[in-house]
């Protein structure tokens, strides 16, 4: 159901040729050495391109013709014209080779940079940031873009020996004739124009074409999403046809574009032959004059021969450019993001459960939907905000909020959904800093804690989980230092050692989207196991047993309390009731703000929006079993 | 994520296969044919790609002669006109300019409408092709689809059949071309000389086998390549995806390190490809000049004994370059035909894959009308390869009643729900609705008269509206609207930003899990089936969306036959019947007040419920 594309038409100013060029100088500053070698290679080849022509013509003339003429020859003069044809044979390969060679080289390597920065801002990135961009896009930017960026650097060694050989052949046309060399100056412009028009109409239609190729994708991956959905309700027509569709459109915007690159293709190639002959004609005429020899002529019609390639090579790079410069601002977009976690120097002593303090604390999220993101084209630097920093609307999602949790003491957050219990989780563990406000750790700001010092104390486990593609060992620990015993715990407190211990290779098993699969239950308490191999001292559970089954999820609470968490302190975000009956305290939070904490029953007493929360469900039930009641009761009387 | 790659290294063909788990599952087709036979059969699946060839390939030969006739001309402008002995010879040069300006525009147009022929048909033969594919994906049973990645299966619809693109547009036409200027070539060179072609194809023949073998190295590096660019965009996910996990557990060391070392694998894995694919034209290139040096030696050595004139030799060096130029192009025309090849391959192991759950079509008997009755009769069931999980079933269920399916993990009650729904058949026993047996009911009756809600109600990206519309294409905004209202949700819709028209995001992530099912459970009600089953949620949802749920589906099953998975008391305590299963049999069965009554499997389960939700 994915509607028409938004790609707009980039523009093919010298905007974008000039950033163009200003991203292939970073790549040649970046390297040198790999970008001179591919460009010698580029020019040897064409130095022996030029260099065999004549060499064969001369082998024809010095030693072929005499020889036969004759009917003897030397071993030593055949085996020299057999040595040079195949020198300069060499020479070529080894040209070509080398400029294959190292322009891919530089290609990769730049590439492989590029990745590598971008993936590792992304760790530097606050979470803040990561919220507002959508994950596809984030990945796009670290794959695809940094691939489209220093695309052009396949061609760009040719296209740069080319232009050193076209000021040559410029030079010794002019060199030679005058006139012929006017000839050539209409040609190669017309040339130069001829590129330039076809990379105007074709570029856009092309990155429509690939706006195109990526609906087709996304309709096949939602429909082969939603198999099941489409099967049960026998729709397999209807999407077939919806797939079609989108597969007709990629279809007509591939003709579109196939027919210009026929039509462009034929000319480039006679363009340079009908300026060849127009050489000729005009040659003759003043061959006549005798103004010039017949040799200038030939000399000027081989030039011109020689230089029909050259300018292709230069019409490719030109082609990659446009989706370069794309490629390029949504990467610089990443790079240049502003932000990053703020870190003091403060170590976390002591042992024991944390004491935390949250004191007048606002939180709001910057209202950008995902819409607005990743639609940037060359339509200028709309769509990816570089800093973060814009004018967006923002949505207050916490508000002048005060607490304290105690050491050891269990904290039950309760509230409907968006009054921001989720939020409150995150700014607890410092995953996000509040906008005013603080939050105290053990009496010292948490932005004032060395980097690591929370991470290490503080476990969040969120209700959704995510699994790393790794063995389930690396899964739970995460690098940390323990060993199989110590893992075998914290899974059996999860309620997950049964199984795992079922897993085809225990701890080994491979996780994952590429290893086994498991059920959101199973996940969670993966998570769970997770934060507790850590043995941290606040241990935060986001609605985190919400898809374990009830009877399990008691238990896991249960043992929690028994277990040897040292006293840790305890945040639970939870519906059920049975779990926030395990809590010292509740805290309801609605709109952003504390409404009323105490025991469960206080609240229960005392605050009619707690109360109608909690006991929704009972009331339901009761409603219902009221129902049966009287319609048995009737059935009875009957 | 779409990867506009020109570089053959995209990550969509991971080689998924090899670690998937269940290899017993029913998989997709391997094909085993060799490649000859797989070129014939892909290219016989789109008509468009033949059609109207003959003209093309006329075209194309047209096109090529003109190639190497054009520089020939000028050759001879120049020697037997502006060089002629005697001074220029004008008639002459004017005249040949004339024709060669001709056939230089002829040449041109020749060339452009082959192209854009070839464009034609090959877009148009690649959008069958897609379409064919994609529903037969479709026509695939449930199992088979899961034993493929999602990933996996996309590529072959999408990144597969582009694979045969270029092979299309370019290597075959010119496959046909080039194959006529070799021969071309080797009868004229052989007109001046046999002794010296055979030379000739004696010199090319190690290069044919050469780009072979090293094709073969090719293709393992390629391999490599799109192995290690698919860790090295898992990790860089991770560091999306699991952005908070990232940082709530202060691993973004180790996260560096390992995205430090796979984007350097990857690189060097590049680098390694890359290496053995530039190999291909320099070798192209020393093969010819060898040729080149060996030929004039031999040559001359063969005019001087007197068999050959130094006109004959001359024109024979020019020659080569006629043979030259097919056969360079030969290694890459090979190239991308192991390429679309490859592609073929792919798409027709979907192709191959018979639907192990085939509709009856025109020859099934439609489901006749009315409440529906149940009955399994003796049914037996085991996942392929696995152990027995539905074990001797019987049963029958009333039309119009109220059925629910409990039962711990694993105790066999999705399996009943899916054979109900055809989604999978029985190894053994039959099962019949209203008597008529499940495997002869036409799909079209099947599925507008049974419908399942699965537990997570998937949601295209698409408005409210479209999604609820999905069940029945007909229905208008008010009959949408009606339908909500009479399952008791217009206060939901009310509240909704855009009503119908509110977007719902991917995969409906727009909406809560809870509301999702909400939507799930209004398409099924518009789709107004005769039997309903339900696999409901687990996951809590908050208090208010759950007793909204609860309401919707008391309404939902109200006068249909209707069996649900219950994963809650309520259900279980509001059904007609409740069926019991634990291991793969039905160990009670009763009403809720009769089982609970009884000490058993029900009585326990009844027991944590009410610990955990009291």
């Amino acid at each position: 159901m994915a509607q028409g594309p938004a790609a707009a038409k980039p523009d093919v100013s010298s905007r974008v040729f000039t950033e163009g060029m200003r991203i292939l100088w970073i790549a040649i500053r970046t390297e040198p050495w790999v970008f001179s070698a591919a460009v010698a290679g580029a020019v040897l080849y064409a130095v022996a391109a030029v260099a065999s022509a004549s060499v064969l013509g001369a082998v024809a003339e010095q030693v072929i013709l005499p020889a036969i003429m004759e009917q003897r020859t030397t071993v030593a003069a055949v085996a020299t014209a057999s040595a040079v044809v195949f020198a300069v044979g060499f020479l070529k390969a080894l040209g070509l080779g080398a400029r294959r060679f190292y322009a891919g080289l530089m290609q990769y390597r730049m590439q492989a940079r590029y990745r590598r920065a971008v993936a590792r801002r992304y760790l530097e990135l606050p979470l803040a940031w990561h919220q507002r961009h959508p994950a596809g896009q984030l990945l796009s930017n670290a794959n695809a873009d940094v691939e489209a960026t220093w695309q052009p650097l396949a061609p760009l060694p040719m296209a740069v020996g080319s232009t050193a050989m076209l000021v040559i052949a410029a030079g010794a046309m002019l060199a030679t004739d005058l006139v012929l060399a006017l000839v050539g100056f209409v040609v190669f412009p017309l040339l130069a124009i001829a590129n330039l028009v076809f990379q105007r109409r074709v570029s856009p239609a092309a990155t429509h074409a690939q706006a195109l190729r990526s609906q087709v994708s996304e309709v096949a991956h939602e429909s082969f999403d939603g198999a099941l959905v489409v099967k049960t309700l026998g729709r397999e027509d209807m999407e077939t046809e919806r797939f079609t569709r989108a597969a007709e459109r990629l279809r007509d915007a591939q003709i579109r574009v196939g027919r210009m690159r026929a039509a462009f293709d034929p000319l480039l190639e006679a363009l340079p032959n009908l300026g060849v002959l127009v050489v000729l004609l005009i040659g003759l005429i003043r061959l006549q004059r005798g103004d010039v020899t017949a040799g200038d002529i030939v000399q000027i019609a081989y030039l011109f021969t020689l230089l029909s390639l050259p300018i292709r090579s230069l019409g490719w790079l030109l082609g990659d450019l446009p989706r370069s410069v794309v490629g390029w601002r949504r990467v610089s977009a990443v790079l240049n993001a502003q932000g990053g976690t703020d870190y003091g120097k403060e170590r976390l002593h002591g042992e024991g459960g944390l004491a935390v303090s949250v004191r007048n604390l606002s939180f709001s999220y910057a209202d950008t939907s995902p819409a607005d993101l990743g639609r940037d084209t060359l339509e200028g630097g709309r769509g990816l905000d570089a800093t973060g920093n814009e004018e967006t609307p923002r949505i207050t999602v916490l508000r002048d909020v005060t607490l304290d949790l105690a050491p050891g003491k269990v904290t039950a957050l309760v509230g409907p959904t968006g009054s921001g219990k989720s939020t409150l989780t995150m700014l607890l563990a410092r995953l996000v800093d509040p906008d005013h406000g603080d939050v105290l750790v053990n009496g010292v700001d948490a932005r004032r804690y060395a980097p690591g010092e929370l991470a290490c104390a503080i476990a969040l486990v969120p209700q959704t989980t995510f699994i790393f593609d790794d063995t389930v060992r690396d899964n739970i620990t995460l690098g940390l230092d323990v060993d199989d015993t110590e893992v075998w715990q914290a899974l059996r407190l999860a309620h997950a050692d049964s199984f795992v211990a079922a897993l085809p290779r225990g701890l080994d098993t491979r996780l994952g989207e590429r290893g086994t699969s498991l059920s959101g239950g199973q996940r969670q308490r993966l998570a769970l196991a997770r934060s507790l191999v850590r043995r941290p001292r606040l241990l935060i559970l986001d609605d985190a047993t919400s898809a374990v089954d009830p009877q399990v999820e008691a238990r896991i609470l249960g043992g929690l309390r028994e277990a040897d968490l040292a006293g840790a302190t305890v945040v639970v975000v939870a519906y059920r009731r049975a779990t926030i009956e395990l809590a010292d305290e509740v805290v309801y939070l609605e709109q952003g703000t504390v409404r009323d904490r105490g025991t469960h029953e206080e609240l229960l007493a005392r605050s009619p929006g707690y109360r109608r929360l909690v006991t929704a469900y009972e009331q339901a039930a009761q409603r219902r079993a009221a129902a049966a009641s009287r319609s048995a009761d009737q059935e009875a009387v009957r | 994520m779409s990867a506009p790659t020109r570089t053959r290294t995209s990550p969509a063909q991971a080689p998924a296969e090899a670690s998937t788990p269940a290899p017993t599952a029913p998989a997709l087709h391997r094909s085993t044919e060799s490649a000859w036979a797989t070129l014939r059969r892909g290219v016989a699946l789109s008509p468009e790609f033949t059609r109207g060839l003959p003209v093309t390939v006329a075209l194309a030969v047209v096109a090529t002669l003109g190639k190497v006739i054009v520089p020939l001309a000028v050759q001879q402008i120049i020697d037997n006109g502006l060089l002629a002995e005697g001074g220029p010879d004008i008639g002459f040069v004017v005249a040949t300019v004339a024709l060669c300006t001709a056939l230089v525009v002829v040449t041109a147009l020749c060339s452009y409408l082959m192209n854009a022929r070839l464009y034609q048909s090959t877009e148009s033969g690649l959008a069958t092709l897609r379409r064919t594919a994609f529903r037969h994906v479709h026509d695939l049973s449930v199992l088979t689809q899961n034993s493929e990645r999602k990933g996996a299966l996309v590529s072959r619809v999408t990144s597969d059949v582009d694979q045969i693109s270029t092979f299309m547009q370019w290597g075959g036409i010119l496959l046909i071309v080039s194959t006529g200027q070799l021969a071309i070539a080797t009868v004229l060179m052989a007109v001046y000389s046999w002794q010296l072609t055979l030379l000739v194809w004696v010199c090319f023949l190690p290069l044919l086998f050469g780009v072979r073998w090293l094709q073969r190295l090719l293709s393992k590096a390629y391999l490599k390549v799109r192995e290690r660019t698919g860790e090295m965009l898992g990790v860089i996910g991770e560091t999306v995806v699991g952005a908070a996990v990232i940082r709530a557990y202060g691993t973004e060391e180790r996260t560096a390190r390992r995205i430090d070392r796979t984007v350097l694998a990857t690189r060097n894995a590049q680098v390694k490809a890359q290496r053995l694919s530039m190999a291909v034209s320099p070798l192209a290139e020393l093969v010819s000049a060898f040729t080149y040096a060996v030929v004039i030696a031999v040559g001359i050595w063969l005019g001087v004994i007197g068999s050959l004139t130094a006109g004959q030799l001359v024109a024979f060096l020019f020659l080569i370059n006629l043979f030259v130029a097919p056969m360079t192009m030969a290694t890459e025309i090979f190239n991308e035909a192991q390429n679309a090849i490859a592609g073929w391959r792919r798409v027709l192991g979907v192709l191959d894959t018979e639907p192990d759950i085939a509709d009856p079509g025109a020859s099934g008997t439609p489901l006749p009308h009315g409440p529906i009755s149940i009955r399994f009769d003796h049914v037996n069931y085991a996942y392929p390869g696995g152990p027995r999980v539905l074990d001797d079933i019987t049963v029958e269920i009333a039309p119009g009643s109220r059925v629910a399916v409990v039962g711990e993990t694993g105790s066999g009650k999705t399996t009943f729900v899916k054979l109900l729904t055809r989604l999978m058949d029985p190894d053994e026993g039959k099962i019949l609705l209203n008597g008529v047996n499940l495997r002869e009911v036409a799909f079209s009756s099947l599925r507008s008269r049974v419908v399942l809600v699965p537990q997570e109600g998937f949601l295209f990206d698409s408005t409210l509206a479209d999604n609820i519309r999905f069940a029945r294409p007909e229905a208008t905004d008010e009959q949408i609207t009606e339908a909500i209202t009479q399952l008791g949700l217009s206060e939901w819709l009310a509240g909704l930003p855009h009503g119908l028209a509110t977007p719902v995001g991917q995969r409906g992530e727009s909406l809560s899990a809870g509301e999702r099912q909400l939507v799930a459970l209004i398409r099924a009600y518009i789709a107004d089936p005769d039997l309903l089953i339900l696999d409901e949620a687990t996951s809590a949802v908050d208090p208010a969306t759950e007793v909204r749920i609860q309401h919707a589906l008391d309404l939902l099953t109200r006068g249909r036959t209707s069996v649900a998975i219950a994963h809650r008391l309520s259900t279980a305590e509001a059904a007609d019947e409740v069926l019991v299963f634990d291991r793969g049999r039905i160990v009670q069965r009763g009403t809720h007040a009769e089982l609970v009554a009884r000490p058993g499997v029900y009585a326990d389960l009844h027991a944590s419920w009410v610990r955990s939700s009291a």
